[in-house]
């Protein structure tokens, strides 16, 4: 078998059409769900089962293959290729989020408060608003009750900073201990990468308790919460995705897959787990600390 | 080899094994049929509004529909016309011809193929259900601007939110798999520079296409939290902006219209070459052209907010950078025309719409230069001048170029020759009735006509009748298209057409066999 001839094309397959369906079905199921239409929670629902049967079944054909050694090298650099992409696009999306940010804390509030060509804008609308970020009075106090207090930067998030880029430094030791083959530090340190996500989601849980319940900030209080909560948000359903993404491996790596050549899943999570790491950081940066 | 040979052979008969082929399939070739199918009825669709839209403003005064309906036949037009129908071809193009052009066996990631096609029809079941929902359909614009779209945007905007999110997942997808094709499967000795200028496009088009779906989603997700969550993103009176809504979209929407352009230079740079019987002029300046062009598409994005209330260092900002991507675009233009200069040309179908695109779409960028301009965009802005700037890139460009295509690849990918009598015909007749349409609309647009109304001041009648009337025709001319490529498709003769089925064509995909086979190369061929 020649080595360019081997680039391994899939037989047919019935998990992206169920895919689809189940992507149907979470879109379909929110927009009811939204309405209070009753059918709402079941499309949801059954949306959400079909994802998860289809990742299951996809992973599950995909490791089988992988596995039974249909992979090559070139196979390799196309799922890289498609991780790396499908994390650029990511940070797009978290683009937006923090675009939008950095227009409200830099133009938008400014302007209300009369800054530059708001000048006019102030004086007609609301006279009375003052500028400042955080934004603890809004332009219209009835329409957004500001909130009191924001959290307090050198607490939580500080700790939250160090845990996951701890995280960070385990989920390297682990990559390590997978490429000398010593199996029992890469289960351990792979593991201890997962703990850590989960003290830091458990952490921002409490935080987020804080903000609702103590400094009356959630996301309907202005554009402080807006953005804030749509960051911080975002980035935690990012930690659980990654936080899962490792589990699997880490169940993979308990069952003995992953060599110290082959081992493209490990390094796709862990791409993944960076990739979320570095978000926090610009997040500590910019939503909590300037 | 086996897995591969194994699905090559034998198909199993009968309604069941039918769909599920379709549905199953992983196979390049299948799913991009399945891309032109869909794009081919969404545009019957888009297609049956924009008729009733040109019927409406066939005279003044309410004849037909009532001004909301109106309204949410130019959204869903705009909508349908821009993410079913000019994005789905170019994807299907890229399927069938990437792997074929690149000496690839396949799409680098078969099975996320065939996922990114299946979203695309829920998308659109979803997005096409508000029409047939209580209350109206999403009713303003296809550039869904805050607060029409948030305070005062109807229930079903909510479909068209996760219809945009589904659309969007498809076409993530779908380009990531396009770049890992062609940056991973290329064969042995196709060097990057030695990529025909389609794949290129591709290669282009699919980054910007992952740099900016996120963005439109974070947009759409936005409108979504305003809605529904209490978020001020796009209400000043929490803080938030409209205008900030206006800067999203457009930070999407200007490199998405490059994404409907880009593949649409690649294949006029292969048809051009191939009937002039000389390689393309200057084939470098070409690459870097696009490049180019794809690099100023995300700083010029406010040049579609120049009356929104931006600061005016901004407004010399954008108009400069937008006025710079008339160089590259020129570049092009004249290259292609280098190309023809001296060949020995024919005037077959897809040369026919190749010429037509290169004349026409250089009109709808001239009309561009001039909205360009701050000062004469005051003017144009929101009137009827910019419907028919854009309709001039978008229809004689993007449509005329996915028709030269299908004509160019068609007997490639059938095995029979379409009928050129009857292509012909669908060409002579496109190509002026597309000016009646279009032409008479930048008269309307420099008189004052605003764009997106359903009645209109006696002095425009004239135009309008003109407009409705090519419109027409131009619609009555796509069945000639559509009953050739439908009849090439089923016919049961046999052409035995030759591999290199047009005598000036170069390219690894002439190489193939006619019809070309279920799996384009097993072994990767060695370019030389």
């Amino acid at each position: 078998m020649p080595t360019h001839g081997s680039y391994y094309v899939p037989e047919r397959s019935v998990w992206p059409i169920l895919g689809a369906v189940g992507l149907f079905g979470l879109g379909y199921g929110s927009i009811n769900l939204l309405h209070s239409h009753i059918v709402g929670p079941l499309v949801f629902i059954s949306g959400a089962v079909l994802i998860a049967l289809t990742m299951f079944g996809w992973f599950h054909a995909v490791i089988k293959e992988s596995r039974a050694g249909l992979y090559d090298a070139q196979m390799d650099r196309s799922f890289r290729w498609g991780m790396f992409w499908f994390i650029f696009s990511e940070i797009m999306f978290f683009g937006v989020f923090f675009g939008a940010l950095f227009y409200a804390r830099e133009l938008s509030v400014p302007w209300l408060g009369g800054a530059g060509s708001g000048e006019l804008t102030h004086l007609l609308i609301w006279p009375d608003f003052k500028a400042a970020w955080p934004l603890l009075a809004n332009p219209d106090p009835q329409a957004f009750v500001a909130p009191q207090k924001t959290l307090y930067t050198w607490g939580i998030p500080a700790m939250n900073t160090l845990i996951l880029l701890s995280s960070g430094v385990t989920i390297t030791l682990a990559h390590w201990a997978l490429k000398r083959n010593e199996r029992n530090k890469l289960i351990i340190f792979l593991g201890l990468t997962i703990v850590l996500g989960l003290v830091f989601l458990s952490c921002q849980a409490y935080e987020y308790y804080l903000a609702h319940y103590k400094y009356g900030l959630n996301i309907a209080t202005g554009i402080y919460g807006s953005t804030f909560f749509m960051l911080t948000g975002f980035h935690a359903a990012h930690v659980i995705i990654g936080a899962i993404m490792l589990f699997i491996i880490w169940l993979r790596c308990v069952k003995g897959h992953f060599t110290p050549e082959h081992h493209f899943g490990f390094e796709a999570s862990a791409w993944y787990w960076h990739f979320v790491d570095a978000i926090w950081l610009l997040l500590f940066t910019f939503v909590y600390w300037l | 080899m086996s897995e591969i040979a194994e699905h090559t052979g034998t198909r199993k008969k009968g309604f069941f094994a039918w769909i599920a082929r379709w549905l199953f399939t992983t196979n390049h070739k299948e799913i991009g049929t399945l891309y032109l199918v869909l794009s081919g009825i969404m545009l019957l669709v888009g297609g049956s509004m924009a008729m009733l839209i040109r019927a409406e403003l066939f005279i003044p005064g309410l004849q037909l529909v009532q001004p909301d309906f109106f309204n949410q036949m130019t959204t869903m037009h705009g909508l349908i016309m821009v993410f079913g129908v000019v994005m789905p071809a170019f994807v299907g193009l890229a399927n069938w011809m990437i792997p074929m052009m690149i000496g690839a066996p396949d799409m680098a990631l078969p099975r996320l193929n065939n996922w990114s096609f299946w979203i695309l029809p829920f998308a659109f079941t979803i997005l096409s259900s508000t029409l047939f929902l209580e209350g109206p359909a999403p009713n303003f614009g296809w550039t869904m601007y805050a607060p029409l779209s948030t305070t005062f945007g109807p229930a079903s905007t909510d479909y068209l939110i996760f219809s945009v999110h589904l659309m969007g997942i498809s076409s993530i997808m779908g380009a990531i798999n396009v770049i890992a094709t062609i940056l991973n499967l290329r064969a042995p000795g196709m060097k990057m520079m030695r990529l025909p200028i389609f794949v290129w496009s591709w290669l282009i088009t699919a980054f910007l296409l992952i740099a900016v779906m996120p963005v439109l989603a974070g947009a759409v997700t936005m409108m979504l939290m305003d809605r529904h969550f209490g978020t001020s993103f796009f209400n000043a009176a929490g803080g938030g902006d409209p205008l900030l809504f206006q800067h999203i979209f457009w930070f999407f929407g200007h490199p998405e219209v490059y994404i409907m352009i880009l593949p649409a230079f690649g294949i006029i740079s292969e048809i051009l070459p191939t009937f002039s019987r000389k390689p393309i002029f200057g084939y470098k300046f070409m690459v870097y052209a696009i490049a180019c062009i794809a690099f100023l598409s995300f700083i010029v994005w406010a040049h579609h907010m120049f009356v929104s209330g931006i600061p005016m260092a901004a407004e010399l900002f954008f108009m400069y950078a937008t006025m710079l991507i008339a160089v590259p675009t020129g570049v092009k233009v004249f290259n292609w025309v280098s190309t023809m200069f001296k060949g020995s040309l024919t005037f077959e179908t897809p040369m026919l719409f190749a010429i037509a695109f290169v004349i026409l779409f250089t009109i709808g960028g001239f009309t561009g230069l001039m909205l360009a301009i701050v000062p004469a965009d005051y003017q144009y802005h929101d009137t009827y001048f910019v419907v028919g700037h854009f309709h001039y890139v978008l229809v004689p460009g993007a449509l005329f170029s996915i028709f030269a295509a299908i004509y160019y690849w068609l007997p490639k990918w059938t095995g029979r020759m379409y009928n050129e009598r009857l292509g012909k015909w669908h060409f002579w007749l496109s190509a002026i009735s597309v000016n009646i349409t279009f032409f008479p609309m930048h008269f309307l647009g420099l008189t004052g006509m605003p764009r997106r109304i359903p009645d209109y001041a006696l002095q425009f009648t004239d135009f309008n009748m003109i407009a409705s009337i090519g419109a027409f025709i131009f619609g009555l001319t796509q069945l000639l298209f559509l009953y050739n490529v439908v009849r090439t498709m089923f016919s049961r003769r046999t052409d035995n057409l030759p591999d290199n089925v047009w005598e000036g064509a170069h390219g690894l995909e002439w190489t193939l066999p006619t019809p070309a086979p279920a799996h384009t190369f097993a072994l990767p061929p060695e370019v030389k």
